[in-house]
């Protein structure tokens, strides 16, 4: 850091003079801020500045440090970018970003005194109505925080309606999401069956069909999975279902869905996902928004709030937040789940989003990816030493390279190509994965990226 | 058929080793228009005490609670379209589960209609 100016005892944007704080004193009768704590023991108190801390920097000393640093990185915008693997860059209309900072739209959080705020509560309807659609579900909630927190909550659903404690994972499930159901797992004391994803042209379909049994509460499928292939959700759900498990489908990728039938039309009794794609951007891994669908008969034991139309006393159109007895701000620790909000603001940017494009837009979108993503395979797989996995793909694929893909990663992002995310970044220390390289594709793929891509690639391997 | 009483408001109905569980007509009062019952599954092992049951109305979602110990043996099927017999006949259409008594003992900690009546006119 550059120079500081030290013993600066005042903060700039703490408003108490002295004077203020004498009063304060004088009032509670101790003699200084110090005697507040003296109830801390001595040797737990801090003598003295924090050792090794600098001390304040100017704003402008601060400006010239973060843009020092940012040199350092290489940002979405700037150079061929064909990273995925559960978070997607995509065209976001400015429009979007216009609109959500209008004062009535204005929080990232639900209302408590919710009906006040009906344009927040009509949004968060028409965003319900747009997942439900999306996922093909009957019902969807208003949003979780994000996908993989989704995910479990799915899971902790499926356990209570089937009263069953064992999920099964489909090894196409992104490692970060198995990740987050295993941490909650270890204190909630369910049983999850993980497989490690598998370099094969297809899904694990039929090792996950296999692994049902009569215990399963529920099978986790991503769709498109982690590595961009699209299992059969139709079989995989008559599987579950003829155990009496749920099918839970994951979608990571909404875009892929203009292209590919919503999980909900195929079977899949819950559908969660990651919003991100749609209206969000990448902003450095977040806040994102996790998405929600299930069939109505489970409407009770779905997690977050959901929003309903309803008329009021003068006949009038309205909105309430609807079902929430069973929220932890009613039911304390008897509530359904531990998520009493939603990422409102996330969800906000989502629905816009969605909205400007219509279905026929998303649709478009998918399509003009799918056939970046064809493109960038092709030219790929020409490079010596570099096989497509897939048999199956929307706008994301995986190939395998003659040697480690996280060094190739290095190599190509100093030729300025950010050219995809190593396997062994989500899955480390496996050496039968190590060669692959999971790529991404969007609308913003140009004819000149991918030129770039191959190119780089093939100098590198070379 | 003797009936019981809980201070939680659940009535339990005995016709010999099998008894039927419902909400008394004060609770339903209580809780408003009822929107949704869940039931335990048929064939689950109650202990007296177990939350057994949610009902759910316009203004909380409620725990029923098992009066005595033993397994369910059958829940009201008609709960599932008609939440609302719990509200229009609380101790009877309305009735929750039906269960085996594990220990027929337990009944003697309950109160009869006299004393549960005094109960509520106490509240």
């Amino acid at each position: 850091m550059p120079p500081m100016s030290r013993g600066c005892k005042r903060m700039r944007y703490l408003p108490l003079s002295d004077h203020d704080r004498g009063e304060m004193l004088a009032t509670i009768g101790v003699p200084d801020v110090d005697a507040l704590f003296a109830d801390v023991p001595a040797d737990a108190r801090l003598a003295g500045p924090i050792a090794g801390l600098p001390g304040h920097a100017s704003e402008m000393a601060v400006e010239r440090h973060m843009a020092r640093l940012s040199a350092d990185s290489l940002t979405a915008g700037q150079v061929p970018f064909f990273l995925g693997a559960g978070a997607y860059r995509h065209h976001v209309p400015a429009s979007v970003d216009h609109l959500i900072q209008r004062g009535e739209f204005l929080t990232a959080y639900t209302p408590y005194q919710p009906e006040i705020a009906q344009g927040t509560l009509q949004v968060l309807f028409e965003f319900q109505t747009q997942v439900a659609r999306l996922f093909g579900t009957d019902v969807a909630n208003a949003s979780l925080y994000d996908g993989s927190t989704a995910c479990w909550e799915a899971i902790a659903m499926a356990g209570r309606i089937t009263r069953r404690s064992k999920a099964v994972l489909s090894g196409g499930l992104h490692p970060h999401y198995v990740g987050t159901a295993q941490t909650m797992a270890r204190f909630t004391g369910d049983t999850l069956v993980a497989a490690q994803p598998a370099l094969a042209a297809r899904s694990d379909d039929d090792a996950l069909i296999a692994a049902i049994d009569g215990e399963t509460s529920c099978v986790l499928v991503q769709y498109p999975d982690v590595l961009g292939r699209i299992p059969d959700v139709a079989r995989i759900a008559a599987a579950a279902q003829a155990k009496g498990a749920l099918l839970i489908a994951v979608v990571t990728e909404p875009v892929a869905l203009g292209l590919i039938d919503s999980p909900g039309t195929l079977g899949a009794d819950i559908v969660v996902g990651e919003g991100q794609s749609l209206g969000v951007g990448l902003q450095f891994g977040g806040p994102y928004l996790g998405l929600f669908g299930c069939r109505e008969k489970f409407v009770r034991q779905m997690p977050g709030r959901l929003c309903g139309e309803t008329i009021d006393a003068d006949g009038k159109r309205a909105f309430v937040l609807t079902l929430s007895t069973r929220e932890q701000h009613i039911r304390r620790e008897k509530a359904t789940s531990n998520i009493c909000t939603n990422s409102g603001l996330c969800a906000l940017a989502f629905s816009i989003h969605l909205s400007l494009l219509g279905g026929e837009g998303l649709s478009r979108m998918a399509r003009a990816s799918h056939l970046r993503a064809v493109q960038t395979a092709q030219a790929l797989t020409q490079v010596a030493g570099v096989a497509l996995v897939n048999e199956t793909y929307v706008n994301e694929f995986t190939v395998t390279l003659p040697r480690a893909a996280a060094e190739v990663v290095d190599a190509l992002a100093a030729r300025r190509v950010l050219g995809g995310v190593a396997l062994s970044r989500l899955v480390p220390g496996q050496a039968d994965l190590a060669n692959a390289l999971i790529v991404a594709t969007s609308e913003l793929t140009s004819d000149e990226d991918i030129a770039a891509l191959a190119a780089a690639l093939a100098e590198v391997l070379a | 058929m003797t009936r019981y009483f809980t201070a939680d408001h659940e009535w339990i109905a005995v016709e010999g080793d099998t008894a039927t569980v419902g909400i008394t007509d004060y609770a339903q009062g209580q809780l408003g228009d009822i929107t949704f019952v869940e039931l335990p599954a048929a064939g689950a092992s109650l202990t007296k005490g177990d939350s057994a049951s949610v009902v759910d109305s316009v203004k909380a979602a409620s725990d029923v609670y098992a009066p005595v110990s033993g397994d369910v043996t059958e829940v009201n099927p008609a709960l599932e379209d008609a939440p609302e017999l719990v509200n229009s006949a609380p101790e009877g259409e309305g009735w929750l589960w039906k269960m085996t008594l594990a220990d027929a003992g337990e009944l003697d900690g309950l109160m009869g209609e006299a004393a549960y009546a005094a109960h509520v006119a106490g509240l």
